[in-house]
């Protein structure tokens, strides 16, 4: 019967203290969390610590969630709030970029399966700012760019934005691979 | 765009990895501790009667009696600070990309984006179709009526918004373009025994190298001239004593940082330092490009603020003229002596930038007028100041070279700064600087500014010895093979060297010049090329020197070139000043990608550079091992 609930019934249920529901919620969407954290981090062992931090935390986030909002934006939001945290906790420069900078060392450790697109993968989020890698994130996440506006707490015009500049990025790394 | 779009998807979604089904369970299992303790039981569902805000208000209450009062910090810091990110201007800057300067270098290469400044509209627009376009194709969950709604949106948001926050990044395509070619090969001394160059006393690829580095990215390989690097900084070298000519040349060998079966010849030239006090009066005639490209805070601005800074250190009967140069050139400032501040600096502030650059009218203008001021004895110099954008008069830069090439004879030096980042034509830059006896540096900040224009004006200024050239025949029965570290851009033909109308680099008051030669000796272990098998095999016997030194230069004024001639003996002396070179020498190699180095990488270069940066009275050095340390992390290593 659960599970043809809706999220945001599930989620309603949570906030007014049902733990089961909050069970089948996490459930539901913990392998989706998992590979959005990966999109924002770029490395499996700090993807894993992500959601590890994530699904803590999540109880007390629970009050943040408001009736009728979609549950996958909530925890977009949620998620990529913790990425910003765990990302000012390392405070130097060096390791601000280091999940995708220390890909490398994640790559090794996870038997990538497609090497050669792997690297280009990881050059080409290298090259982005984190504020675009997040909203890319968002977007190849099949989030609309609404969503992502709201999740990220910017108008849809930026969203739109950072998407092309993310495009431009990637095309200039794409040539500038080509010429090398 | 798409396809790379496209590309990213699908890499990203082969890329991500499935969660560890331990830690899955761990973390579910932790979520729903922390839920129950949340709750105040660890009891199944509560029956729920209450409407959903009041249980919500109940459960707020209950979740934050139950917190301890560490944990209560902690969740509502992170509240507030989430709240202060997301809810304040300031918040919103800490979250913005924190360098936008990143982002116009990020597009090097991209030459399709090439679009005017005024049409910035027209790409956004056109972004904005695409994006719509995409959502359709991709089958995003975005229904018709929203679709609409958000494209009506996005062209109201999109302008004012982008003028407002994100004008930085948005400012008109990157067409910059770098000097340089393909790094020395390594020679085998028994076909070509000889090597010459000119001496090279450019900075600039230091300074472009640090822009890059400080804006987080790895410079282009081509922006990486190494000899620039090494000359960047001063060295105590020996210089010459009084009677012995206008510069010493010291030449020591010492063991490879990088190869333990190669060594290195350090060739290091010291300039005298004349005194200050009885140096010739100046006739410096400041070109100042003032084309729009030029109105950038990093470019005219920066350039007023550093002319203000020379200024302070001109004498009085040192004279200034002005020369402005955008769609038509002009005489700001007639000729006025360098006391005469007030003047000089109302000219300098009256400088505007607009419109297109007609660099050679600009040139021809200058170099007249300082021909005009030119009395005997006093040193003339243009010194033109440009963000490189030459994009009026003459188009091709050959005619430019031939047109400062023939100026050059007429005595007057050509320094060249560039300034500012996006289209710098630095070679351009190169070609004017090397081809009108001066040399070019690139100011980035207000500090390089103080080193090229204040700390180091006597050397920029004041030439001890024009067209000096380096000419290193190697000893074959010693040396197996040799290379030349950097001077790539300088190479000369072998014949040039005796050639006094062949033009080479010019050598300032104090000014040091270090040239590097890797070389292997014979029957070491790193030869690279195997012997001919119907070559001949002679081998030379007698001399146990490396090889011979040559150098030719002219001293100001002159035509006729002197030599000076110095044996390069096989004894080992290392010393610190070469050691740091050595170490730059090698964080250039490492920024171009060289195949000599082995795995030799930038932490061996940091160690070495540290430990041998002996007083840096100016901090040069300090920063150099900074930039290694960010090229380091930037390359991941």
């Amino acid at each position: 019967m659960r599970m043809t609930t809706t999220d945001e019934d599930l989620a309603t249920q949570a906030a007014s203290g049902d733990g089961a529901a909050f069970g089948v919620l996490l459930d539901r969407h913990y392998d989706r969390l998992f590979a959005f954290c990966f999109r924002l981090t770029g490395s499996r062992a700090e993807a894993e610590d992500l959601t590890q931090d994530i699904c803590a935390a999540l109880p007390t986030k629970l009050c943040s969630y408001q009736a009728r909002a979609r549950v996958t934006t909530w925890l977009y939001r949620v998620a990529v709030n913790a990425a910003h945290d765990r990302r000012r906790k390392q405070a130097t420069y060096a390791r601000a970029t280091s999940g995708w900078g220390t890909w490398e060392i994640g790559r090794v450790a996870d038997i990538a399966e497609d090497a050669g697109k792997s690297d280009w993968l990881t050059s080409a989020m290298g090259t982005l700012t984190d504020d675009l890698r997040d909203t890319l994130a968002l977007i190849l996440d099949d989030a609309t760019h609404a969503q992502a506006a709201e999740v990220l707490g910017v108008s849809e015009g930026t969203i739109s934005w950072r998407v092309s500049e993310a495009k431009k990025r990637l095309k200039a790394h794409r040539m500038q691979e080509d010429v090398q | 765009m798409t396809d790379d779009f496209d590309d990213l998807r699908s890499a990203m979604d082969a890329a991500t990895p499935a969660p560890d089904a331990t830690r899955r369970q761990a973390n579910l299992a932790r979520a729903l501790i922390n839920f129950d303790s949340l709750q105040g039981s660890a009891q199944q569902a509560r029956p729920t009667s209450e409407n959903r805000a009041t249980a919500l208000l109940t459960g707020v209450t209950t979740m934050l009696n139950k917190l301890t009062s560490r944990g209560g910090l902690t969740a509502t810091t992170a509240l507030v600070a989430s709240g202060f990110l997301f809810l304040t201007p300031i918040g919103q800057d800490l979250m913005r990309d924190p360098n936008p300067l990143d982002a116009p270098l990020k597009r090097s290469f991209d030459a399709e984006t090439v679009a005017a400044p005024n049409n910035v509209v027209t790409p956004v627009e056109e972004e904005i179709a695409g994006i719509t376009a995409y959502a359709a194709d991709e089958r995003m969950e975005m229904p018709a009526p929203s679709s609409a709604i958000a494209e009506t949106d996005f062209s109201a948001l999109a302008g004012p918004m982008l003028l407002a926050t994100d004008m930085v990044i948005m400012e008109s395509a990157n067409t910059e373009s770098f000097a340089n070619a393909a790094a020395n090969p390594v020679k085998v001394t028994a076909d070509e025994p000889v090597s010459t160059f000119s001496i090279d006393v450019d900075t600039a690829s230091y300074s472009l190298v640090r822009s890059h580095l400080n804006a987080g990215s790895l410079p282009p390989a081509d922006a990486v001239r190494v000899e620039e690097l090494i000359n960047y900084f001063p060295y105590d070298y020996a210089g010459p004593t009084t009677g012995e000519g206008p510069f010493r040349p010291t030449v020591s060998v010492m063991p490879t940082p990088w190869n333990a079966d190669t060594q290195l010849v350090h060739i290091a030239i010291q300039g005298e330092k004349p005194a200050v006090d009885d140096r010739p009066p100046l006739n410096l005639v400041f070109l100042i490009d003032t084309s729009g490209s030029m109105a950038q805070p990093d470019k005219l601005p920066l350039l007023k603020q550093s002319f203000r800074l020379m200024l302070d250190n001109l004498r009085a009967q040192d004279q200034v003229a002005i020369v402005e140069y955008a769609g038509s050139a002009g005489e700001v400032l007639v000729p006025t002596a360098a006391s005469d501040r007030t003047t000089i600096l109302q000219a300098i502030n009256s400088l505007g930038a607009g419109g297109s650059t007609n660099g050679q009218g600009g040139l021809a203008q200058a170099y007249g007028v300082a021909e005009a001021m030119a009395a005997d004895g006093d040193v003339s110099r243009v010194i033109l100041a440009t963000d490189g954008d030459f994009n009026v008069g003459l188009n091709d830069p050959d005619a430019l070279k031939d047109f400062i090439a023939d100026k050059r004879d007429s005595g007057t030096y050509l320094s060249v700064l560039g300034f500012g980042r996006g289209n710098l034509d630095d070679a351009t830059m190169q070609a004017l600087a090397q081809n009108g006896n001066g040399q070019a540096a690139y100011i980035d900040d207000l500090s390089e500014a103080q080193k090229v224009l204040v700390d180091q004006l006597s050397g920029a200024l004041f030439p001890i010895a024009n067209d000096v050239k380096i000419q290193v025949e190697f000893n074959p029965a010693t040396v197996a093979e040799y290379r030349l570290i950097g001077y790539e851009t300088r190479s000369l033909r072998r014949e040039d060297f005796n050639n006094d109308a062949v033009d080479a680099g010019e050598l300032g008051a104090g000014h040091s010049v270090t040239a590097i030669y890797e070389v292997t000796p014979v029957g070491s272990a790193a030869i690279l090329n195997d012997p001919l098998r119907y070559g001949t095999s002679d081998t030379v016997e007698g001399s146990t020197e490396l090889g011979f030194l040559k150098l030719r230069y002219k001293a100001p004024g002159e035509s006729q070139s002197q030599l000076i001639e110095t044996p390069i003996s096989a004894s080992l002396a290392v010393t610190s000043e070469a050691q740091f070179a050595a170490a730059i020498a090698g964080f250039g190699q490492l920024l171009r990608g060289s195949d000599y180095l082995g795995d030799w990488a930038y932490d061996d270069a940091i160690t070495l550079a540290n430990a041998h940066r002996g007083d840096d009275a100016f901090g040069y050095r300090t920063q150099a091992v900074q930039l290694m340390r960010l090229a380091q992390s930037l390359s991941g290593e």
